[in-house]
């Protein structure tokens, strides 16, 4: 090798690498299918697809409003009703029977794994109403046989019947009205399924698929999954309305929250679910990011597993909500970001009283009444603190940890328990638990949305009503409300249910959070859907 | 040679089986049903519990069991995950390859880097450029592997923003999943923008390949360096010059043959290393493979997928280093068993 080719097989190296640190730092502007598509960072994997089957809202950001539709929306700016696969509909005088008139040409998504040869119709509304509704249904025991927001409601009790009137007519009747059963239809869990589908299922002897692969008429349709790791969509060509939604779509699912905020400043998630309160901060300074906020329609609470002695014991609830102090909570886990809840229902919903009485921090009054109720000075018992980061708790074992510090001052231990979500709430229905940090977000704005489910006896089996506290007084208030019109009475009678609540302490209202999205600048639409799951059918990315 | 052979595969059996012994037993030592510790199935009904027992042979004695467990193993029916209901088996050759990808790059970076500077080291020892290079080794050598990782991420991922700080590439490439390699995956598909997508993960892959990398690079350069500089100084090569070979000759013919035979296997046992640092890495960059895989186990207490984990990375490592070493005692010899590394 002589000298002059030396130097030039030098040169040729440094022009080589050159040349390729040019092309890596290139890229980072946006490919063609990067430009078509966009990555949401989601922050825990979904139960299932059909948001039929589970109240939580992983499950309903996954598959609500991006791969079905329901027979009416809310409007996401002012909670109105509004048409959607039904284009119409009717009540009757006496408020028992409602006729939907349902929109024609309604095309279900052609996927590998189903090819649709109708559009969508009267028999799927039957379908996908009567598999929660009737017991003895083909598809009723599938997957589990769980309906959980249904049964919390107890609508199954409130239909009397589903007909189908002709191809595009549905007729459903009630046995006694229910001035919140439209709202109902329109919420994240009322979805329609494919009937056709499940029908070739079932012969294909796999019915369980309807939960896994779903089909809907929705946005976009589901590609593929794998679990901890990926969600993939794909446009809906022939969807039945005009959406401006990108090609392609992604759920990367990233459960820790600090790497989420970290992926949206590097570029790899174009919006993030739940951004931690200590990160707020740094998103607000960044120009090229938004943080979206509005105050949520949720509550944060501890709640105590009623079933189980000792905590059948209102003596005991009171003694260990009098040894926490909720102050030090509010600061230390939701960082000022949310407000102090003293009843279920936050300030933003009518119903809300503000001159509610609310059990205070009082260590020694605490230690007194566990004795009067005979527990030791050893006691021990387990906090559940849920894995997942929400608007009403972005840090369930932060707080379990502090509240455990409080609670070893008046000599009781604590055993923090925490699972996977899907395992950690399958096994709250269970009643495993002895006490949990858990939480709601409402799915409208009514505040029979909070009392119903939370407290009362028929949301027990449905996992909802996580302090399994059943009080027959508190039912029949619950259920007068919602008999009632004129909400000034409604609302005593929701009073004197907070009462019931603050004397029984089933559960401990810590907080009503503001609910945070963060979103990079090119994103367009992106808006924070108050009545439950994040839609994408309108994002876009400016180019 | 027969002997050494049966000597080591001896070693081989019986360490593996003291392996799938102690999987075995973590199935019955986990807290929880032992039924649905290995087979991964909460049972609903006592009808299905019936079955299940019967599939996994839970009312016959211990050995039967045993032996059942075994059957399994081998036929790759490992059982299904608590938590996804998806087959191990499924998961993990999903999971490995990825880790192994990892590993085998790092492995290039460190042979392509740190041979020629510990190469280079060893001529010119004590000279300037070679206390560069063993200053670079030390300092690089003292890092430790996760804390690299995340100086890497935020100087160049969040401060710079030039490199992805997590997973393998961009999800909206939907890359088939063949071989589990990403760049072969990718090389072989028919997806559109193959090119941006084959880019994209080269960019993913430079920060976990480096913070892994940087570590085995400065254990390669001295192991080099040592080599070379012992064996330069050995008699022949002297008696060589006296011959009149100009030193180059004498080098590449000689020096630097002689000098690798004996390093070479303890580059190889540097493997295991690499996969332990790899697995420690994959967490911090959520790289889908093995190690990442495993820690998300042992957050949802997925027993049946920590069980089999173990048992596939402990197997895997125990494998790889008793056939290196046995290759290398095949190669040489001559080589006491006992023989280490200068560093």
């Amino acid at each position: 090798m002589n000298p002059n080719s030396k130097s030039r097989y030098i040169k040729s190296t440094l022009l080589l690498s050159f040349s390729v640190i040019v092309m890596l730092g290139c890229s980072k502007q946006k490919t063609e299918i990067t430009q078509a598509g966009i990555t949401f960072c989601s922050e825990s994997s979904p139960a299932s697809f059909n948001p039929q089957l589970d109240t939580s809202s992983t499950t309903a950001d996954a598959s609500s409003h991006q791969v079905y539709d329901r027979l009416l929306e809310f409007n996401t700016e002012n909670g109105q009703i509004e048409p959607g696969l039904a284009s119409s509909w009717l009540v009757s005088n006496d408020s028992l029977t409602y006729t939907f008139q349902l929109r024609k040409d309604v095309a279900f998504h052609d996927t590998e794994y189903f090819t649709p040869t109708r559009f969508f119709n009267a028999d799927d509304v039957v379908f996908s109403i009567d598999r929660w509704r009737v017991n003895s249904h083909p598809y009723h025991d599938v997957s589990g046989g769980n309906y959980p927001y249904f049964q919390s409601l107890d609508l199954k009790n409130t239909i009397k019947n589903v007909t189908r009137i002709n191809g595009y007519r549905v007729e459903i009747s009630l046995f006694k009205p229910d001035s919140s059963f439209l709202a109902n239809l329109a919420t994240d869990f009322s979805v329609i399924l494919s009937a056709e589908y499940a029908m070739q299922l079932i012969e294909s002897g796999s019915p369980s698929d309807l939960d896994k692969k779903p089909i809907g008429t929705g946005p976009f349709k589901f590609i593929s999954y794998r679990k901890d790791q990926f969600i993939r969509y794909q446009r809906h060509q022939d969807y039945f309305l005009d959406t401006t939604g990108p090609e392609n779509l992604v759920f990367d699912i990233t459960p820790k929250s600090s790497l989420r905020v970290a992926k949206l400043i590097t570029g790899e998630c174009d919006a993030v679910a739940f951004p931690s309160q200590n990160d707020l901060e740094i998103i607000r300074e960044r120009d090229d990011l938004t943080l979206l906020e509005k105050p949520g329609l949720n509550v944060g609470f501890w709640a105590f597993n009623t079933s189980k002695p000792p905590f059948d014991d209102p003596k005991v609830r009171r003694a260990l909500a009098l040894a926490i102090d909720k102050t030090s909570l509010l600061e230390a886990v939701y960082l000022g970001q949310a407000t102090r809840a003293k009843s279920l229902v936050p300030s933003a919903s009518w119903a809300h009283q503000s001159n509610m009485q609310e059990i205070g921090y009082n260590p020694i009054t605490a230690r007194k009444l566990l004795d009067e109720a005979g527990i030791p000075n050893d006691f021990t018992m387990n906090i559940w603190a849920m894995p997942v980061q929400r608007a009403y708790n972005p840090n369930a074992m932060k707080m379990a940890q502090l509240m455990s510090s409080y609670l070893a001052d008046v000599g009781v231990t604590v055993n923090i328990v925490s699972y996977d979500w899907a395992r950690f709430r399958q096994n709250l229905t269970a009643g495993m638990h002895d006490s949990v940090l858990i939480g709601w977000s409402a799915d409208n704005g009514d505040p029979d949305n909070f009392y119903r489910p939370l407290l009362t006896c028929a949301a027990i089996p449905s996992g909802t009503n996580r302090a399994m506290w059943c009080n027959p007084e508190y039912d029949a208030l619950i259920e007068s409300a919602l008999n009632t019109e004129n909400s000034n009475e409604r609302r005593l009678f929701y009073h004197r249910a907070n009462q019931i609540i603050f004397n029984e302490a089933p559960l401990i209202p810590i907080a009503h959070a503001f609910q945070y999205q963060a979103v990079n600048n090119q994103i367009e639409g992106m808006l924070i859907n108050p009545f439950g799951g994040i839609r994408f059918d309108d994002v876009v990315r400016k180019q | 040679m027969i002997n050494l052979l049966m000597r080591y595969v001896n070693l081989l059996v019986l360490t593996v089986s003291v392996l799938v012994i102690f999987s075995f037993s973590l199935a019955y030592l986990f807290p929880g049903d032992t039924l649905t510790n290995i087979s991964g199935i909460v049972p609903e009904t006592d009808a299905q519990r019936a079955a299940l027992e019967e599939a996994f042979k839970l009312n016959s004695s211990i050995f039967a069991q045993f032996w059942h467990y075994l059957e399994n193993l081998v036929s790759g029916n490992w059982g299904v995950s608590f938590t996804s209901q998806v087959g191990l088996f499924e998961q993990i050759s999903i999971a490995f390859p990825a880790s192994m990808e990892l590993t085998i790059y790092a492995l290039l970076v460190s042979i392509v880097v740190g041979i020629p500077l510990g190469f280079i080291g060893g001529i010119w020892h004590h000279k300037p450029f070679d206390f560069g290079v063993v200053s670079f080794s030390i300092v690089s050598y003292s890092f430790p592997v996760f804390w690299l990782a995340l100086i890497f991420i935020t100087i160049f991922s969040l401060q710079l923003g030039l490199l992805p700080l997590s997973g393998r590439v961009n999800l909206l490439y939907d890359v088939p999943h063949s071989s589990g390699f990403i760049l072969w995956d990718i090389w072989q598909s028919d997806i559109p923008n193959k090119y941006d997508a084959f880019i994209d993960a080269i960019r993913h892959l430079i920060l976990p390949t480096a913070s892994i990398a940087l570590v085995t690079t400065a254990i390669f350069i001295r192991f080099t360096r040592r080599a070379i500089m012992d064996e330069m100084e050995k008699g022949y090569i002297d008696a060589a010059k006296s011959r009149g070979f100009t030193t180059k000759q004498i080098f590449f013919k000689h020096g630097l043959r002689n000098a690798l035979v004996p390093i070479l296997p303890l580059m190889a046992m540097q493997v295991s290393t690499l996969i332990t640092n790899a697995m420690v890495v994959e967490t911090i960059f959520s790289w889908p493979g093995i190690g990442n895989w495993l820690i998300q186990a042992i957050y949802q207490r997925d027993y049946p997928a920590i069980r089999i984990g173990m048992l596939v990375v402990s197997v895997f490592v125990v494998t790889l280093t008793i056939t290196i070493e046995f290759i290398s005692r095949a190669i040489d010899p001559a080589r006491d068993k006992f023989e280490r590394a200068t560093i």
